[in-house]
């Protein structure tokens, strides 16, 4: 339902985008995650025909972006990050007037069918001034569906609702989901993980990692990374670590922690300490933690120094420990 | 062409929930008025002078549209583009040319409404002076008007496109209109093709030297339709040149 090759978008010299190429099926919900300025907002303006690409094709439905505009703004249904509403008008004529941009049949009805939908018809006759910002995020989502698109193009969806409300607009766009195409984008990772059947994490104008969010967490939640701190030296120490087998990646800190991966499911914390104990070493911690999606993204995402090219920026995250898990997520994506 | 309709409808009602509106509404007439009693009054006390519509037109076209046009303007497309709602039409679809067309017309009509309320200052003196006003001259004087204010009010259409901050495109407009005003002063003294240049150039000329005496000139509606057809073009242009940003 949506192709995308190549894409790149300049903004004066700043690449917003970088030779993005994806494709999401019909039925599919699919996840933009990214730290803010990574592109996210950028690419989703393209697919709606806000602005075209420096480079690179974009099509929805089979209609290309730029040259059938048009069609394309016909089957999607958009919601930007700064909620478009006209404060001067009430909520019900607000939707009466993008129904009728959108050439909608019995508008009425269809307004009071996504005033139901986001749960906000006792609110109709409401100015729009008025109302909180959740309610209008809930707004904004209304006007994206009220002529039913086949595409829905959702940024930062569930921004500045309550807990509540969260629940129900995600059940609201997994059930949208079912029979429509839906890209969403947010950097709420438990967000991701829910809604969405396939994630794509961005980065600086690249997809750095693309994967269901099982496989993604699957992967992760199995590895643990424990810690260790001796007194002493620590370089006889890790080579005893290293004789245990399981044990995957060993390292020393910066703070002089000896740190290893553990993907099995045992907990290998005993044995480690009892050959260490055995090699007549001081144990002063020995500590696990699950390596999460929470990392997986941090690191994929955080800052590099400059100096550094985005291409050299993701051969160093590929290379980097714990890189080999993220290179099985490469893998996998691709 | 749809489009264009529902976009001027949405626009000419928003100016109904927005107070400006009606203070422009009430300032127009209570100025309006004043003049035009003043005038009844004068020509009753002296008795030697016959109250003429023109003159509370002239007031209504300088200084009354003069300002309510770059006012009521400023905010059509700048202040869509602040609040992003510029996004959501520009992603609806809607073609450029619709939307700065749909928000002309809206404009347009509803300065075309306060136009047609002043109706009534002629409406009344007809019975007050023996043996009536001049109707032709009248009617010519309301077409010309309607035309002034389309040009202007497409020029401030345009220059709201370029801006996106409102009191930016405001003085920008008023800065043109003025510019399109006294364009011709030079003229008095220059003579030539520069002279008839610049005559035909000047926004009011059109108006003061034509509809204003009941002549109705082919070359005066063609000006002022171009210069609408014109700026509405460029308006879409500039629109369009966002989207390559």
């Amino acid at each position: 339902m949506i192709n995308v090759s190549g894409l790149t978008k300049y903004y004066g010299v700043n690449c917003a985008v970088d030779n993005l190429t994806f494709n999401a099926k019909k039925g599919e919900i699919l996840g933009f995650l990214g730290p803010n300025g990574a592109g996210k907002t950028t690419t989703m303006r393209i697919l709606t025909g806000y602005m075209p690409p420096t480079s690179g094709k974009a099509s929805v439905g089979g209609f290309d972006v730029i040259d059938q505009s048009l069609e394309v703004r016909k089957l999607v249904g958009y919601l930007p990050e700064t909620v478009p509403l006209y404060q001067d008008m009430r909520v019900f004529d607000y939707l009466k007037f993008m129904a009728e941009l959108r050439h909608v049949s019995d508008v009425e009805e269809k307004v009071d069918i996504v005033l139901e939908q986001v749960g906000m018809v006792e609110r109709s006759e409401s100015f729009i001034s008025k109302l909180s910002k959740g309610m209008r995020q809930r707004v904004g989502l209304a006007q994206a569906l009220i002529h039913q698109p086949e595409v829905l193009i959702l940024d930062e969806p569930t921004i500045g609702l309550d807990p509540a409300q969260i629940i129900e607009v995600r059940k609201l766009i997994q059930e949208i989901g079912k029979e429509k195409t839906v890209l969403l984008s947010t950097h709420i990772l438990s967000e991701a993980q829910q809604v969405c059947d396939r994630v794509m994490i961005i980065n600086k104008g690249h997809i750095v990692a693309e994967d269901t969010p099982e496989h993604l967490q699957t992967r992760m939640v199995g590895s643990r990374r424990v810690t260790v701190r001796i007194a002493g030296e620590t370089t006889p120490a890790i080579a005893i670590i290293n004789k245990i087998p399981g044990i995957l990646s060993v390292k020393l800190t910066d703070n002089d922690a000896i740190q290893f991966e553990n993907p099995t499911d045992k907990d290998l914390r005993p044995l480690v300490a009892k050959a260490l104990i055995k090699a007549r070493f001081d144990l002063l911690e020995l500590s696990s933690e699950s390596v999460n999606l929470e990392d997986i993204f941090l690191q994929l995402t955080r800052e590099e120094p400059q100096a550094l090219s985005p291409s050299e920026v993701k051969d160093e995250f590929l290379a980097e420990e714990p890189a080999g898990i993220n290179k099985k997520i490469k893998k996998e994506g691709k | 062409m749809r489009n264009m309709w529902i976009i001027a409808k949405k626009e000419y009602i928003s100016f109904y929930h927005s107070p400006i509106a009606y203070v422009i509404g009430v300032v127009t007439f209570l100025t309006l008025g004043i003049f035009f009693w003043l005038q009844i009054d004068f020509a009753v006390q002296t008795q030697q002078f016959v109250p003429d519509i023109r003159n509370i037109l002239d007031i209504l076209i300088f200084p009354l549209l003069f300002l309510a046009v770059p006012v009521l303007t400023m905010r059509t497309i700048s202040d869509e583009n602040r609040t992003g709602t510029l996004e959501l039409i520009m992603t609806a679809p809607v073609r450029d040319w619709e939307l700065i067309a749909g928000k002309w017309l809206g404009t347009y009509l509803f300065f075309r409404t306060i136009i047609a309320l002043t109706w009534i200052y002629p409406f009344v003196l007809n019975f007050m002076v023996d043996p009536g006003i001049d109707q032709s001259l009248l009617t010519a004087n309301y077409l010309g008007l309607s035309l002034l204010t389309a040009a202007m009010t497409a020029i401030g259409i345009l220059l709201s496109s370029l801006f996106k901050n409102q009191i930016a495109a405001l003085l920008a407009s008023l800065g043109v209109l003025i510019i399109l005003w006294i364009i011709s002063a030079p003229a008095q003294l220059m003579q030539g093709v520069g002279a008839d240049l610049l005559r035909h150039l000047s926004i009011t000329d059109h108006y003061y030297e034509t509809f204003r005496y009941g002549i109705v000139d082919l070359k005066d509606i063609i000006y002022y339709l171009s210069m609408t057809v014109l700026a509405l073009f460029l308006g879409t242009r500039a629109v369009e040149a966002r989207r390559w940003r």
